[in-house]
């Protein structure tokens, strides 16, 4: 069989992703967590915080609630239908701290917890510190 | 309307992790952090930040925010400490959302048990 054909048939027999329904859930689940996180925003603003500092609030209040929700094990019911509309929002991020944290648990708190709720939080940290310092390069040398 | 704008923009960026996920065999982790070094990149080439000031949270809450985040830190760092804020910048203003992640992923993990599969 050509590589061709092969894959002809590979796609005729994976299961068919509905893609249309997929975006418009995306959608909805992430805009509405966008939402809510505009609702804390503009709460932390009319407390009289500035902008940079109920932004940080707001991104500590949506970590914490992806957290709080994963726990409750709601978050995952979500992302069964949310896809990607739950896993771009920083409430995936921290859904991907706590879950493996969660799962590792019973592997002891410093090898298996402490360890593994770094398993995709890390590389996200990791790929993020690399391109502030190269963006921080670029900033002092065009300063 | 800034709800309106919120939910518009940070629907559409979840969106194209939508696609993303279905067209590609790009896996969460990738696109996770596809989108934070995006994110730092169309900060630093000046895109992202009209985007956060037309759509505030739309455009902070999604992960390409953090990039925004870690690179408009690091941009003010370098303005005050010169060399030293190319590595202190990032990390700082970015803090406190990864030590938030840190203690609650923590606690989850001590009182929550993994559903039974």
């Amino acid at each position: 069989m050509t590589q061709e054909a092969y894959r002809n048939r590979v796609k005729a027999a994976a299961p068919k992703s509905p893609l249309g329904k997929n975006i418009v859930m995306a959608f909805l689940f992430g805009g509405g967590i966008c939402t809510v996180g505009q609702a804390f925003l503009n709460w932390y603003l009319s407390m009289g915080l500035p902008q940079k500092s109920a932004s940080s609030y707001t991104s500590m209040t949506m970590v914490f609630l992806g957290a709080l929700l994963t726990a409750l094990h709601v978050y995952d019911r979500l992302a069964k239908h949310g896809g990607a509309g739950t896993l771009v929002p920083i409430t995936g991020f921290a859904n991907a701290v706590a879950s493996p944290a969660m799962e590792f648990r019973a592997e002891g708190v410093v090898l298996g917890m402490s360890a593994k709720m770094f398993i995709i939080a890390g590389p996200v940290i990791v790929c993020g510190t690399l391109a502030s310092i190269f963006c921080g390069l670029c900033y002092f040398v065009v300063r | 309307m800034d709800y309106l704008k919120a939910f518009i923009v940070g629907g559409v960026l979840c969106v194209i992790g939508q696609v993303l996920i279905d067209r590609t065999r790009l896996t969460p982790a990738r696109i996770l952090v596809g989108y934070v070094v995006a994110g730092a990149i169309l900060t630093l080439i000046g895109v992202y930040d009209p985007l956060v000031q037309f759509a505030g949270a739309g455009a902070t809450v999604p992960l390409t925010g953090f990039g925004y985040c870690l690179a408009n830190g690091v941009k003010e760092a370098v303005e005050k400490q010169g060399f030293l804020g190319i590595f202190t910048g990032g990390l700082t203003a970015t803090a406190g959302g990864i030590a938030v992640a840190i203690l609650c992923g923590f606690l989850a993990g001590l009182f929550s048990k993994p559903k039974a599969k």
